[in-house]
């Protein structure tokens, strides 16, 4: 008898040799580490869009060419109460200060058109939407557009806009600038394609990404607002990224300021705009060689 | 060059016999280039003396007078692909470009394997490509074909815009008709002109982006055609043509291509059992503890083994059933036409207790925290107490409510025969209302904070889930009372017009559609990789879900208008001939 219990015993001291990687004791966390966890589980009530956004011509540039526009509302009808918001974001380009004239025109034309569209509903509470979102952001690029290459032909500009209503974010892109979801757990994914040669080459597995990065002809575009008849725009819906932020920003940030360093000074910031100056600051530092726009979202819920 | 005449032969004077004439009109100044002309001249009349497809013309004759000289030519009655582009205004379909794209191949490997020499048409483009009145290919031009010589570097020819990047060198084969075939389904299907893009640059207009009828299987086809290293593109015309018709027979439209559909299996689909009730089956079976319980409009709900369809009890109502039913505790809850709920014990068969409501119920009930939620004809949603049977609210509307039920964190979403689909709340309270055109008869489903359903208006609607924002729309061919479902980022439906459709959720691109022969009314079920939808057609079909290739089907004697329950590679489905079929999946 005794024996058989021996072997019990020793059964266990070998798990403990064997199985190793089934008995590893882990430092305990820290208070501000679990801190961290719960107020991520805060719930607010209302919904609310918190939003920053930084611009800067840049350290090479002698004037900016880039244009943005935010607006941001709380509807309520007394049921029911949700944030909804306009943001976008214009990089234009084209000879004698027809970017500047591109990208403003776009960012006013789709902002008024949209607030045309919408307007019925900020007025009257009961008031619903006849078309989709995804309907009227179409709509939007194609006024967008003729509005574009009539103000400045021959020009063009990006266009990256975000229709933010209730949990749900539609965006709306053509070229270059970019739109990305920063979580808090460190997640920076880029939600946009660009409309550039190099990407389309880095897709085909034609190019690296590194070598996408000093390609000679990496600001090359095939798709912008003002350019070409034929005019086609992404188009997507998707949740926000909760907790996190979403990010609009134009080439001048992306180009120098890495997803690392992005989310870095996004989560170091004292509030969100503070990190939209952070952001402009550090692309400046890194050479500032191109105008630099940002716009930071915050949905909290 | 020169010009091509229609012309008459008066070889034969009783009859108006055409032909066409091409002339070439030497004014070369250099003897050398003169040279090469004629050359270029004779040896086209040379190859098409010695060819015999009913895609290339016949060659009559071939003369010279002073510097000209002349090819007689079969007449071609028709247009040629460049005239079709720019006279119509609409992108040609995904079935008629495979047909010609198809023939195209087969004139192409026709000419690759002639003996004792290979041709090289080396100038494939929408110009040279006549339809004929029979809407059958015709190539025309063969002016720079050549018989090909392995490793001979030429001058170049061939026209820019559907031209490979090796043929710029000098350095064409039989790869440069297969890139060239691939430009000119390009051009054909999105209508750019790639002799006003960049050259070589179709990789920046994607077939889909620009025409998302274009299914990926063709998208996916061309685009390995028109790979810019040979190496990477179809090894041989054959190999191409044959990925054609698999991308056709992926997406269905072979079945209206070809007509030897023979391997898509029908009869060998024997089921694993059949139980028969007294009238039609139109609700849902509903999978429970090794039991299967259906109801019938004959007034019954079964309960049958689900192993082998031997009858467990039946349970008789005062009004058919239509609906599907819910499970709770053991206990099998379902409406009926008699105006009441009904909840059986799921084992006995015996009643537990019934609520009664003003209308008929026709919306399949739904069970969570505690409570039954299903909607009547008396324009209500009642929300009823598990456990005491009774009524805790009941929120009213404005039409019947036929629509079952979906539940998520603490809402409940439904629609109506009126159009209206509603958001409400545990307590009963509004929370949004969404109006469509028409009856929202399907049951919404919720992914994702985005709210689907379709409605008889014939849109498939996406919604914002917390305010009811529609944020996209899908206009299907016909009104639908199907209930959606979702699986990897793609929404499925079916629709009146008989079409079974799979949209992408973020993008509302239609990904592809099935065609059935008559209404689908029954909704879709996704189970491992393969969509189960019925149809009024009386077939079940099986496709798979990510590129609606059809994998089977199964003929029953009625409409199936329910959708069908799966569980341990078994599917159940019912039909309107009396019976409930269990089947391997």
């Amino acid at each position: 008898m005794k024996s058989f219990f021996k072997k019990f015993g020793r059964k266990k001291k070998i798990q403990k040799e064997i199985g190793g990687s089934q008995n590893i004791i882990t430092a305990p966390l820290s208070e501000e580490q679990i801190q961290a966890v719960f107020t991520r589980n805060m719930h607010f009530e209302p919904p609310q869009l918190v939003v920053g956004c930084g611009q800067s011509t840049g350290r090479q540039r002698d004037h900016n060419e880039d244009s943005i526009f935010t607006f941001t509302v709380t509807l309520g009808n007394g049921t029911n109460t949700q944030p909804f918001g306009i943001y976008l974001v214009a990089d234009g380009m084209g000879g004698h200060q027809y970017g500047e004239v591109a990208s403003n025109v776009a960012v006013r034309t789709i902002a008024s058109f949209l607030l045309r569209k919408f307007h019925p509903i900020l007025a009257d509470a009961t008031a619903t939407l006849d078309e989709s979102l995804q309907e009227i952001m179409q709509a939007a690029v194609k006024e967008a557009q003729r509005a574009v290459v009539k103000a400045a032909p021959g020009s063009g500009t990006t266009l990256t806009a975000a229709l933010i209503m209730g949990q749900q974010m539609t965006i709306t892109h053509i070229g270059d600038s970019r739109a990305y979801s920063i979580q808090s757990d460190g997640r920076v994914s880029l939600l946009t394609r660009d409309h550039s040669l190099v990407r389309r080459l880095e897709e085909l597995g034609q190019i690296t990404p590194d070598e996408a990065a000093i390609h000679p002809q990496r600001n090359v575009l095939y798709r912008a607002l003002g350019q070409a008849d034929f005019l086609e725009a992404d188009i997507f819906t998707a949740p926000f990224p909760q907790p996190g932020h979403l990010l609009l920003c134009s080439d001048g940030l992306w180009g120098v300021v890495s997803d690392a360093e992005i989310f870095h000074k996004v989560s170091k910031a004292k509030n969100i705009q503070t990190a939209c100056q952070d952001l402009v600051e550090a692309a400046n530092a890194a050479g500032g060689p191109d105008n630099i726009s940002a716009i930071l979202i915050q949905l909290l819920d | 060059m020169g010009s091509v005449y229609r012309a008459r032969d008066l070889h034969f004077p009783n009859v108006v016999k055409l032909v066409a004439v091409k002339e070439m009109i030497n004014r070369a100044p250099d003897q050398m280039i003169r040279q090469t002309i004629i050359k270029n001249f004779e040896r086209e009349a040379n190859i098409l003396a010695t060819l015999n497809h009913r895609s290339i013309p016949r060659i009559y004759d071939y003369f010279s007078e002073d510097n000209r000289s002349y090819l007689v030519l079969e007449f071609i009655h028709g247009k040629d692909l460049e005239a079709i582009i720019s006279e119509s205004d609409s992108f040609a379909s995904e079935e008629q470009a495979v047909n010609w794209a198809i023939e195209l191949c087969d004139v192409l490997e026709f000419l690759h394997t002639h003996k004792p020499e290979p041709i090289i048409f080396r100038d494939m483009k929408p110009s040279n490509v006549m339809i004929n009145l029979e809407n059958h290919i015709i190539l025309v031009d063969f002016g720079i074909a050549k018989p090909f010589m392995a490793g001979q570097k030429g001058t170049m020819i061939g026209t820019e815009g559907y031209s490979p990047p090796e043929q710029y060198r000098g350095e064409a084969n039989h790869s440069a008709d297969i890139y060239a075939l691939g430009a000119t389904m390009h051009h054909l299907l999105t209508r750019r002109d790639p002799r006003l893009e960049p050259p070589f640059s179709f990789i920046e207009r994607p077939i889909r982006k620009i025409n998302p009828a274009v299914s990926s299987e063709l998208e996916s086809v061309i685009n390995t055609a028109l790979q810019y290293d040979p190496k990477d593109r179809f090894e041989s015309i054959g190999m191409m043509k044959e990925a054609l018709v698999g991308a056709a027979r992926k997406t269905g439209i072979l079945n209206r291509i070809r007509q030897n559909t023979g391997n898509i299996q029908t009869s060998s689909l024997k089921p694993l059992w059949t139980f028969q009730c007294e009238d039609e089956i139109k609700g849902s079976p509903l999978y429970y503890e090794g039991g299967i319980y259906v109801g019938s409009r004959d007034h019954n709900i079964y309960g049958l083994k689900a192993a082998n369809g031997e009858f467990s009890w039946k349970y008789a109502t005062d009004g058919g059933i239509v609906t599907r039913p819910a499970v709770f505790d053991g206990n099998i809850f379902i409406g009926s036409e008699d105006h009441r709920l009904h909840v059986i014990n799921a084992r006995s068969g015996k009643i537990n207790w019934t609520y009664f409501t003003e209308g008929r119920i026709r919306s399949s009930p739904r069970v969570s925290e505690g409570h039954v939620f299903f909607g009547s004809d008396d324009k209500s949603l009642h929300a009823v107490n598990v456990l005491t049977g009774r009524a805790s609210w009941k929120f009213v509307s404005a039409s019947p409510i036929r629509s079952t039920p979906y539940i998520l964190n603490e809402t409940i979403y439904f629609g109506s025969e009126g159009g209206d689909v509603y958001a409400v709340d545990f307590r009963g309270d509004l929370k949004w209302r969404f109006k469509a055109k028409l009856a929202v008869t399907s049951s919404p489903m919720v992914q994702d904070g985005v709210v689907y359903f379709g409605s008889v208006d014939s849109s498939f609607y996406a919604l914002e889930a917390k305010g009811g924002w529609i944020i996209w729309r899908f206009r299907m061919g016909k009104g639908s009372i199907v209930s959606p479902c979702f699986s990897d980022n793609l929404v499925f439906t079916g629709a009146a017009d008989g079409i079974i459709y799979a949209i992408e959720a973020r993008t509302a691109k239609e990904i592809w559609h099935f065609q059935a022969d008559h209404q689908i009314s029954g909704s879709p079920v996704i189970y491992k990789d393969s969509i189960y939808c019925g149809s009024a057609d009386g077939k079940l079909y099986c496709l798979e879900y990510r590129t609606g290739r059809l994998r089977w089907k199964f003929e029953t004697q009625g409409a199936i208008t329910s959708a069908p329950v799966i569980f341990d590679d078994i599917v159940y489905v019912g039909s309107a001939d009396h019976f409930i079929y269990a089947l391997l999946a």
